[in-house]
């Protein structure tokens, strides 16, 4: 039975359930609802909590566990699981899946008779060749013993479904007879609901929680793996970024990372000054009516995709530097990808971040304290750099900070803006390029997964992740710092 | 029924320091203060009492122009300050703002140290010539406003982490540390206990040797206490303007009077 129809299914019952207690706990009290221990409603809620609640739980469990134990039990029955390495299992396998789902794809589409699905035959039709046209591409040809185990597969999944479902409805009308038979008039249904929400609210914590973490180890696992196949030192302190997709290459860290920090440097320089000056500008001199117009204008700014500013850097920013730094100008220039152009376009990006968060953090200085200052003499901008700058900087490094992280993180104007050659050099207008920009060609490169070339993505990653994170919390600290010192 | 301890004040006219002909503040269309007419003299305690809501902050906004940092508010009239229009174009706002000082109802230290809360304004004007002379300035005016002897030793500390009527003496000790000539204060005990209320009193008894000082009260007793004249405020008209002894003892106008025996408010 299709997931979504079940799905369906327990909604309808839950909806169902909801009238129904209701309408028992009612009469429960003889139809009067002062009665009743809680709100009518309540009796509801609780019935569709009993009905939805361990329903969709199994059901999902189900859809996690299910395919990874059947994923098992068809390896564990290979013919020649012993004499396999662990990367040809995998390769199997993943051959396996892709053969059940376009044996079910065919046979729907009525591409693939239902006896070469159901039976052993093979002759007379070329699968791999069939499941090419439905658009699966298998990585072999199809042999006797990988149609057989693919058979195995799609019977057990059948099974599977056919179980998760009858699992999934028996539980949904337990849920449903067992609330039905509790409403009555002295249930504390309120109570019920009341708990009943608090796990929702810790579950959906717990989500966001746990991916974090997930996403955190997958990281630190393929780290571990890279390290295993590539000296550590060499990619802290190597000088040199050389990966070349036989083996023999040299993954050294420093030349991305130099790359990734001077662009962000640069993009800094340009947008902290400017958005920051345009924030006090708009909040402390604006009229009412200019910032009504300016601020959602500069906010525009942020909602370009990046893509776009990459193609500015690429179309724009790049040839104009050019005409000034390049052969025809003072000569520092080879090419109109360098560090500055991403950095100058990385910045321009970066100014609206800056100028709304800022201005959101002074607006919310107290007007006492202008008046104050403004009371004692003060000019607006002796207030605005001795006050109100002053009350507002922890929020103001937060902003930066936060802008550090989103240059640090960039991707597409390096790609674009930078070039793609790891240099270590002082000159600005060279090209360079960054982490980020080198994970992503590590990547998508043609190579196989578990060779360092590819792993090294996830070092990357890694030490990336290790960077912002130290920078968030150093931020943390500045601001709980101030915090403690100013309120 | 009022304390007057100061009944028997010094009634010989004094120089007049500000004054306001025909004043008119409107808030957009809405108009606050109407056709005031008003002579602060110096070395006086001033206090303005009414109702809530009957524009005497705003009126006291008049005297500093701070009302010009209100983008809807609009004064009509002839103020003087020592017989110069402040509201002339050639006069400049912030240097009008050193010679009269301003404390708030509610405490505003900035987030600086106490010691640069109270040296902020010589600072911004320029009033002392290197470190000891500043230091000079700041005991002196933590020693008017009564609470040198309290934060001596933590005058590196924030001024943020005083208690509230630490704050505003020390408010007090910032707007008197400019020396301006006229201060300006907006119900500046409402925020106090009994003690820093009497505190703040005495300072401002003390002030009054060398500066015309202008109170806005709700307290009739306060007003009885400190100041040498009251002017009644009305919704927006200077009802009745006199010395204290005459307005609390022997008002000439019915309101005032039942504005001060609890009548209206
Ligand atoms: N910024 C402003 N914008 C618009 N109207 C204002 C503004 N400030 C004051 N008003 C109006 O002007 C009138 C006088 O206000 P003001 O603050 O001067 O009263 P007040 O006598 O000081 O009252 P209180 O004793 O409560 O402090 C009130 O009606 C008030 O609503
Ligand atoms: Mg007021």
């Amino acid at each position: 039975m299709p997931v979504l129809w079940i799905v369906l299914i327990v909604f309808a019952a839950a909806a169902i359930g909801y009238a129904v207690a209701r309408n028992r706990a009612l009469a429960s009290a003889g139809g009067n609802a002062r009665g009743l221990h809680s709100l009518p409603s309540y009796y509801g809620w609780n019935a569709v909590l009993m009905v939805v609640a361990p329903s969709m739980l199994v059901l999902a469990a189900w859809l996690i566990v299910a395919p990874v134990v059947i994923g098992w039990s068809v390896a564990a029955d290979l013919p020649n699981r012993d004499a396999m390495r662990s990367g040809d299992v995998s390769l199997a396998m993943s051959d396996i899946g892709k053969l059940a789902q376009c044996l079910t794809v065919g046979v729907r589409e009525g591409a693939i008779p239902p006896e070469v699905a159901r039976g052993a035959s093979l002759e007379g039709t070329d699968i791999r060749e069939t499941c090419a046209d439905l658009g699966i591409a298998l990585g072999s040809d199809v042999t006797r013993e990988t149609l057989t185990s693919a058979q195995a597969y799609r019977a057990k999944t059948a099974t599977s479904a056919l179980a998760m479902g009858i699992a999934v409805l028996a539980l949904a009308a337990l849920g449903f007879g067992y609330a039905a038979m509790r409403s009555n008039k002295d249930f504390r249904a309120r109570n019920v609901v009341e708990r009943g929400v608090l796990v929702l609210l810790v579950m959906a914590a717990s989500i966001a929680i746990l991916t974090t973490i997930g996403i955190v180890l997958s990281l630190i696992f393929n780290t571990v793996a890279f390290f295993r196949l590539y000296p550590a030192a060499e990619f802290f302190f190597s000088p040199t970024w050389n990966p070349s997709f036989g083996g023999g290459s040299t993954l050294g860290i420093l030349p991305l990372l130099w790359g990734t920090l001077y662009i962000s440097l640069i993009a800094l320089v340009v947008a902290v000054p400017i958005g920051l000056f345009t924030a006090i500008y708009l909040s402390e001199y604006a009229g009412p009516r200019l910032r009504a117009v300016a601020k959602p204008a500069i906010e525009v700014l942020a909602g370009i995709p990046t893509i776009v500013y990459g193609l500015f850097a690429l179309l724009t920013v790049g040839p104009m530097l050019m005409a000034v730094f390049g052969r025809d100008g003072i000569g520092w220039m080879q090419e109109a990808s360098s560090v500055m152009t991403a950095g100058l376009v990385m910045g321009i990006m970066l100014i609206p971040f800056v100028s709304s968060l800022s201005d959101d953090i002074i607006n919310a200085v107290p007007q006492s304290l202008r008046d104050g200052s403004l009371a004692l003499g003060a000019t607006p901008s002796e207030t605005v750099r001795q006050v109100i700058l002053r009350a507002a900087l922890p929020g103001i490094v937060g902003a930066i900070l936060l802008a550090a992280s989103r240059a640090i993180g960039e991707t597409m104007i390096v790609v674009l803006g930078a070039g793609a050659a790891a240099r270590l050099s002082l000159n600005p207008f060279e090209a360079m390029t960054t982490v980020t920009a080198k994970i992503v060609s590590q990547l998508t490169g043609d190579d196989d997964f578990a060779s360092p070339e590819v792993l090294v993505a996830f070092a990357l990653g890694t030490t990336l992740f290790v960077i912002t994170l130290c920078m968030n919390v150093g931020a943390l600290y500045i601001v709980r710092k101030y915090r403690e010192q100013y309120e | 029924m009022y304390d007057t301890r100061n009944a028997e004040r010094d009634v010989t006219q004094n120089e007049i320091k500000m004054s306001a002909r025909k004043c008119q503040v409107f808030y957009g269309d809405k108009q606050a203060i109407i056709d005031v007419d008003i002579d602060v003299e110096d070395k006086m305690v001033t206090a303005f009492i009414g109702p809530s809501g009957c524009g005497k902050s705003t009126f006291l906004r008049v005297l500093n122009r701070m009302n010009d940092t209100i983008p809807i508010a609009r004064v009509e009239g002839a103020i003087t300050l020592d017989g110069e229009d402040i509201y002339d174009p050639r006069v400049d706002p912030v240097q009008l703002r050193a010679r009269v000082g301003m404390v708030f109802q509610k405490p505003n230290p900035f987030p600086k140290s106490i010691y640069d809360n109270v040296a902020y304004g010589p600072r911004i004007h320029g009033l002392a010539t290197g470190k000891a002379e500043m230091d000079a300035i700041v005991e002196k005016s933590l020693r008017r406003a009564a609470l040198w002897d309290e934060v001596k030793d933590r005058l590196q500390e924030p001024g943020t982490g005083l208690s509230g009527g630490q704050q505003q003496r020390l408010c007090i000790a910032r707007a008197v540390a400019t020396e301006p000539e006229v201060l300006l204060m907006d119900e500046p005990c409402s925020a106090l206990d009994p003690i820093a209320t009497s505190q703040v009193e005495e300072l401002i008894d003390e002030l009054r040797e060398s500066y015309s000082v202008v109170i806005v009260t709700h307290s009739m007793q306060q007003a009885a206490r400190v100041s040498q004249k009251t002017a009644f405020f009305h919704l927006g008209y200077l009802v009745e303007y006199g010395e204290t002894g005459q307005i609390f003892t022997n008002p000439r106008d019915e309101r005032t009077e039942s504005y001060i025996s609890g009548r209206i408010g």
